[in-house]
């Protein structure tokens, strides 16, 4: 135990910065996710046929292969492509990529729940179709989409262990390092699965008080939250 | 010589092969309040939303005052807001409070400034009587304040006809008054009202006329005194005793 307390100790500031990497991570994935996955979302609700279909096959497709098969997809297969990006900004993309289309099925799912409905009162009082999407279906159906949408941070923050593949320093490369300087995975493992364990506490904590803070008396949000 | 407010022409829809309603004539004078009877299905909420262009007639035409609105020229989101629709299930903005329903619109789509919409929206909702329930989202109203804001949001609008479909179809019996006597008010202060309602109490008070729809077609249409004391279709008749009984039945119930 003073062995285990030890290696936390010593490495206490690099576990550090490798959590704020992994914060990091997590929170540029989230939202590049978010912005792609919304958009997604509108086109494989109310967009044309193209867009419709190519929404659709965006989601299968990013849904349908291992995330690490797409990180290695971009930060080794692009540069025969020509495009060579750096390991971090790979690691952005495919977290990002990845994540937008977890992010539009529970985006897609809301927006079905508040119906056509909304859409008619919408435009009866003369706003247009993308008026009462803004202003009258998005805001309904986000707030709906909070608690099953609230699984995709979290297993969005577990997933980014998988870019210590391609060298980017995260929280799960210090762990590697550790435990090859002291000869003690055990020890060093146990020491990150803490750190994580704590980052996702946290994080449910600010999940949960979005979760607060949105709610509108009498508008009901639906859906239960699954096991992280 | 009244001024017309609204005029159909040889209107036409057709859902497939279910031709919904044919060669509808119907027009309206300004100030005047028209109520449609009919039984289920025949097409009176499809009707109001050709009027209302949430769906588009397969033939015929529709004038509001002398715009022709059925016309490929038209934006329809202009023509919406001149024209207010009042619903079945309300079909309030659920996460909206009583007065950012009426405000939407008002600032969205007639580009009011903040406090200018503001001053409108109260001056509406105090006129179905909700001032004081102005900050309630509409999880936290009655079946009836909801129509009531419903009404309020549709005349923030200055629309130059209001349309309701039922409007107190979906409400509890001891909520039904409130919001037929806001309608009846407004009636009164000479707005031009076209009413789809099985409330024959309401319809014989307020109508000025009465068109009895059925299987898609308007069967005869009067002054509420001729309908009910002279019709002169057998099918009117037999429609207007079925009502009357069916909701006297349901009042001595209560
Ligand atoms: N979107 C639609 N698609 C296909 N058929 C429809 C659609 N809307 C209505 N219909 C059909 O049109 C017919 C008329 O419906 P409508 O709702 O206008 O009748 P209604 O007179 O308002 O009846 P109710 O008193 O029950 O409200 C019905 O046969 C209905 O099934
Ligand atoms: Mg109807």
């Amino acid at each position: 135990m003073s062995d285990w307390l030890n290696l936390l100790i010593r490495f206490f500031d690099d576990f550090l910065v490798g959590a704020g990497v992994t914060l990091e991570l997590t929170a540029i994935g989230l939202v590049m996710g978010f912005l792609l996955g919304l958009g997604l979302a509108l086109g494989k609700v109310y967009g044309n046929k193209p867009l419709c279909w190519f929404s659709t096959a965006y989601i299968e497709l990013f849904r349908g292969t291992p995330l690490l098969v797409q990180l290695f997809l971009i930060y080794y297969g692009l540069p025969s492509l020509g495009i060579t990006l750096s390991q971090t900004l790979s690691a952005y993309l495919a977290l990002g990529l990845n994540s937008a289309a977890y992010q539009a099925e529970y985006l897609r799912g809301a927006i079905l729940a508040i119906g056509n409905t909304q859409m008619t009162a919408g435009r009866a009082i003369g706003l247009s179709r993308w008026q009462t999407i803004l202003h009258i279906i998005l805001p309904q159906a986000l707030r709906l989409a909070i608690p099953s949408w609230s699984n995709e941070p979290i297993l969005l923050l577990k997933s980014t262990a998988v870019v210590f593949l391609i060298a980017v320093q995260d929280l799960m490369a210090k762990a590697k390092r550790a435990a090859t300087t002291t000869y003690n995975p055990i020890g060093s493992y146990l020491a990150v699965a803490v750190v994580y364990l704590v980052m996702v506490f946290a994080l449910n904590a600010l999940l949960k008080w979005l979760e607060r803070k949105a709610r509108i008396p009498g508008f009901e949000m639906e859906g239960k939250k699954g096991s992280l | 010589m009244t001024n017309k407010i609204l005029t159909i022409k040889n209107l036409t829809k057709i859902y497939g092969d279910n031709i919904v309603f044919q060669n509808i004539d119907l027009s309206i004078n300004e100030g005047d309040t028209v109520v449609i009877i009919g039984p289920s299905g025949t097409g009176k909420s499809t009707l109001l939303r050709c009027i209302n262009l949430l769906t588009k007639p397969n033939g015929g035409q529709i004038w509001l005052d002398d715009e022709e609105i059925t016309s490929k020229e038209v934006n329809e989101d202009n023509v919406r807001q001149h024209i207010g629709m009042v619903f079945q299930n309300f079909l309030l903005f659920n996460h909206l409070t009583a007065l950012e329903n009426v405000k939407l619109g008002l600032i969205k789509v007639k580009k009011l400034d903040k406090t200018a919409a503001e001053a409108k929206a109260f001056q509406e909702l105090e006129r179905v009587g909700l001032v004081d329930r102005a900050h309630h989202f509409p999880g936290q109203l009655s079946g009836g304040q909801q129509q009531r804001v419903a009404i309020a949001r549709a005349l923030a609008m200055d629309p130059r006809i209001m349309l309701f479909d039922e409007p107190t179809s979906a409400l509890d019996p001891e909520l039904i008054g409130e919001v037929l006597e806001v309608m009846r008010k407004l009636s009164l202060a000479g707005m031009t009202m076209l009413v789809v309602t099985h409330e024959m109490g309401f319809a014989r008070e307020v109508a000025d006329r009465i068109v009895f729809m059925e299987k898609g077609s308007i069967v005869e249409e009067g002054s509420p005194e001729d309908l009910f004391n002279r019709p002169k279709f057998q099918r009117t008749r037999e429609f207007l005793w079925k009502i009357t009984e069916l909701y006297g039945k349901k009042e001595q119930e209560e």
